[in-house]
């Protein structure tokens, strides 16, 4: 055991990177390997971390940053049209589970303002747990979906009033107990002001999170966008969730829930993806850390004294919180088999009971032996959910079996993902754009020109800042549901990158692309792209018709001659795609186009013979006109 | 002529895909210009990619008391996109069936030209059938939409004819057309 910082660091980082994919690859979710591995470097395993106060400390900004995320999804139209859903469900959610256990665990001996704390924080479900088996069994958009959804939002958003509410549960006075959980934070610097003042400096912090993510972030980031310095984007969003959360710690309010507030004013920015996946690796890593440091916590002298309460409180827990929320949902109008999905998804505890069991510790609420056993108890829930679920296939394929008239769940999600992502919204991409969003699909916009996306906000379109070739802003938007990836950056290396890239990402995804010229055009359909446009061949070909009308050419006939060439020209590009391949290297080195246009205008003599277009008469052909076999007439 | 009366207003819709190859149909069409209360209308030039602007075309057929159709008669029947316009333009509720007397009382003249002598047209001749038997569909498409069916004006032999013939033809039917906008309708 040392004080030395790498040292920890290693051991951190190691447990991290050997549990957590082997955990995911056994279906337990990275979540839990976090756990496993913090039990595995604990003091009752290996003993490999020494002092875990700073280290715990360090990993609770994780919590700051996830609440931060979490309110960057809640957007004021996504609340809206999920209200009843997320209040209405998830409200019941929380409050009969919470009365639920806390009864039980009344009965069991605690006093009513313990069962108050731990029937609240462990009526939360885990949102990373849940996301991920939905997403896994395709659950995730339909009637199942929607209603997890909603209730995990609820939950999310209930944190934020019980880190106000766990501390008047405490056995100690009020104010202790709030110093006791704030521990060493540094407190707020303004305990000394008159309470009046207090208030004040309280609205005032409040206010300039609002105003500020309002009016002084946005022209931050645009002018720190215009400078294209990508780290110092990131350290920017870094910078503002740090800002907030230490100007709420001096007025003496929860950080998280500052950092809360600033994810939800800047949900309508046009940063928003950007903001998302570049402090999405912070999150994961601290929220990690997090985890880690929670399993080490774990007293296994408490719980290896009472294994079967053990057993007991996770079973009964689990038990307890699907029978709530399956009545509920089942009240709510939901048919049987869906609510017993939802219910089977909701059954375990969160990762924010590890975060409020801390808490409520320091708050002097409950007694660290009983968080201990929650806490235990709560990982091992976690741990059962990806069993729960098979269990529940199995059950509803066999009613499946007895019934063959289920119908497939609704479809239908509010603010379902994207049908199509279209990188690059200039003179191109909104052509496609436009084009696809009259038909009604619906297009998430990526561009990176920052004049183009405040024209388009003003005119209400949902566009997001960012470069498209970055993977994880792709995975953002919705990749990986998405049907389609209509590439129409104006820039041709950009352009190769991101039809490389997506293709290996994103195996399923249909990907058209905007080709700079013939040369590009193989090129993308080489690396992957499905259907590929040369930016000019269309514009030109529609002014040559046009030329030709003004030359006397009758509109059918020039429309005609336009769509024969047309044909003509892909035959032609598809004729010389394999001689592409071989003499590429020659063309490359010449760097000779006048070869190819050589090549091309001589293909275009040799095809388009005059009279090809011809129709409707044949020609001289006066002498047949008499021939009793003639059926076909002409005038 | 009571006070209540005008003149016919006429729409003349000509379908030929490549009018530049056609020796009476150019013809035709030039007799056509210039008359007062015609309204021509060139259906390949206006919709080269066969996109028919169906609320326009509505308002045309509406305006007009008289429908006047030329086209060259291809394999016993028009050319495709007259047949297109047909499709997509006289439709149920407009044209015919609930609520479609839109059309009602106007007239459907049709003036079509034949490669063919007209010799051929007869039960005896190697088409077999006459005109009047080949324009039936139209002929029942103006009484589906209550209309007045005129006699039809028919070019035989469209490609052997002297230009001479050819001219005299088309200035039969501007003396049909001019006859048929003279017929005064309540207004």
């Amino acid at each position: 055991m040392t004080e030395n910082l790498l040292l920890q660091a290693l051991v951190y980082l190691t447990a991290g990177v050997v549990a957590a994919p082997i955990a995911k690859r056994l279906g337990l979710g990275s979540v839990l390997g976090y756990l496993i591995a913090g039990v595995v470097v604990g003091p009752f395993v290996l003993s490999l971390v020494g002092q875990m106060e700073d280290v715990t400390r360090f990993a609770e900004f994780g919590v700051v940053i996830l609440l931060f995320m979490i309110g960057l999804e809640v957007r004021p139209a996504l609340l809206w049209s999920m209200r009843k859903t997320i209040f209405g469900l998830g409200g019941a959610q929380v409050l009969c589970t919470g009365l639920a256990i806390g009864g039980v665990s009344m009965l069991l001996g605690l006093d009513w303002k313990q069962a108050l704390a731990v029937g609240l924080i462990l009526s939360m479900s885990s949102t990373a747990i849940v996301l991920q088996t939905l997403d896994e069994k395709g659950l995730r958009q339909g009637v199942v979906g929607r209603a997890a959804f909603g209730v995990l939002l609820l939950q999310d958003l209930a944190i934020i009033p019980l880190f106000a509410l766990l501390p008047l549960l405490s056995a100690v006075p009020v104010e202790v107990a709030a110093q006791a959980a704030e521990g060493g934070h540094g407190g707020s610097l303004i305990a000394e002001l008159p309470a009046w003042l207090q208030t004040l400096a309280v609205l005032g912090a409040v206010a300039a999170v609002v105003g500020g993510g309002r009016y002084v972030v946005q022209p931050i980031f645009r002018f720190i966008a215009q400078s294209r310095l990508r780290e110092i984007f990131t350290a920017t969003a870094l910078l503002i969730v740090v800002a907030v959360a230490v100007l709420m710690q001096t007025v003496g309010l929860s950080p998280a829930l500052g950092a809360f507030l600033a994810g939800v004013v800047l949900a309508e920015s046009e940063y928003r993806r950007e903001l998302e996946t570049d402090i999405e690796p912070f999150r994961g890593l601290l929220l990690g850390l997090f985890f880690i440091t929670v399993g080490a916590g774990i007293n296994f002298t408490v719980i290896l004294a009472q294994p079967l309460v053990l057993v007991g409180i996770v079973l009964g827990l689990m038990v307890l919180k699907f029978l709530v929320m399956f009545g509920l949902a089942v009240i709510g109008g939901a048919r049987v088999r869906a609510a017993a999905a939802v219910a089977t998804a909701l059954a375990q505890g969160g990762e924010f009971a590890f975060v409020l069991l801390t808490f409520t510790v320091g708050a002097r609420v409950i007694g660290a032996n009983l968080a201990a056993l929650l806490t235990a108890a709560v990982a091992v829930s976690m741990a059962l959910t990806p069993v729960a679920v098979i269990l529940y296939e199995r059950i509803a394929a066999a009613f499946d079996a007895a019934l063959p008239d289920v119908k497939p769940d609704d479809p239908d999600f509010d603010d379902a993902e994207p049908d199509i992502i279209i990188a690059g919204f200039g003179r191109f991409g909104q052509i496609t754009g436009r084009l696809l969003t009259a038909n009604g699909f619906k297009s998430t916009v990526l561009d990176s020109d920052i004049e183009q996306i405040e024209v388009l906000r003003r005119f209400g379109r949902r566009v997001h800042y960012g470069d498209a070739t970055r993977l994880d802003l792709l995975r953002a938007a919705g990749a990986e549901r998405a049907k389609m990836l209509v590439v129409a950056l104006d820039d041709k290396e950009k352009t190769s990158e991101l039809v490389e890239k997506a293709r290996q990402a994103f195996p399923d995804l249909i990907i058209l692309a905007r080709a700079f010229d013939r040369r590009h055009a193989y090129d993308l359909l080489a690396n992957g792209a499905d259907a590929v446009e040369r930016e000019t061949f269309e514009a030109g070909l529609a002014l040559g018709v046009t030329a030709l009308r003004r030359l006397g050419f009758r509109g059918h006939r020039a429309h005609r001659a336009a769509d024969y060439f047309r044909r003509h020209d892909h035959r032609a590009f598809e004729e010389l795609r394999p001689m592409w391949g071989q003499e590429e290297a020659y063309i490359l080195a010449s760097r000779d186009a006048a070869q190819t246009t050589e090549r091309l205008l001589a293909a275009d003599l040799a095809r388009m013979k005059p009279g090809d277009l011809d129709g409707w008469d044949a020609g001289a052909r006066e002498e047949d006109e008499m021939e009793a076999a003639e059926g076909r007439e002409e005038g | 002529m009571s006070e209540a009366a005008r003149d016919s207003r006429l729409l003349l819709v000509m379908a030929h895909p490549a009018l530049e190859k056609s020796r009476a149909n150019t013809r035709l069409w030039a007799a056509s210009e210039g008359l007062a209360a015609v309204t021509r209308h060139d259906l390949y030039e206006t919709y080269p990619d066969f996109v028919v602007d169906v609320s326009s075309e509505k308002k045309k057929l509406v305006e007009h008391d008289i429908i006047a159709l030329q086209f060259p008669f291809y394999w016993y029947a028009m050319p495709a996109l007259m047949k297109e316009w047909f499709d997509l333009v006289w439709l149920h509720g407009f044209a015919y069936g609930k609520g479609g007397t839109k059309l009602a009382g106007k007239t459907l003249f049709v003036t079509c030209t034949t490669g063919g002598p007209t010799s051929a047209y007869h039960a005896l001749g190697y088409n077999r059938f006459t005109m009047e038997e080949f324009l039936r569909p139209l002929e029942q498409t103006a009484d589906l939409c209550g209309m007045v069916w005129e006699t039809p004006y028919v070019v035989h032999g469209a490609r052997i004819k002297s230009p001479e013939a050819l001219e005299a033809e088309a200035q039969r039917f501007r003396a049909r057309l001019t006859g048929l906008v003279g017929r005064t309708v309540a207004s």
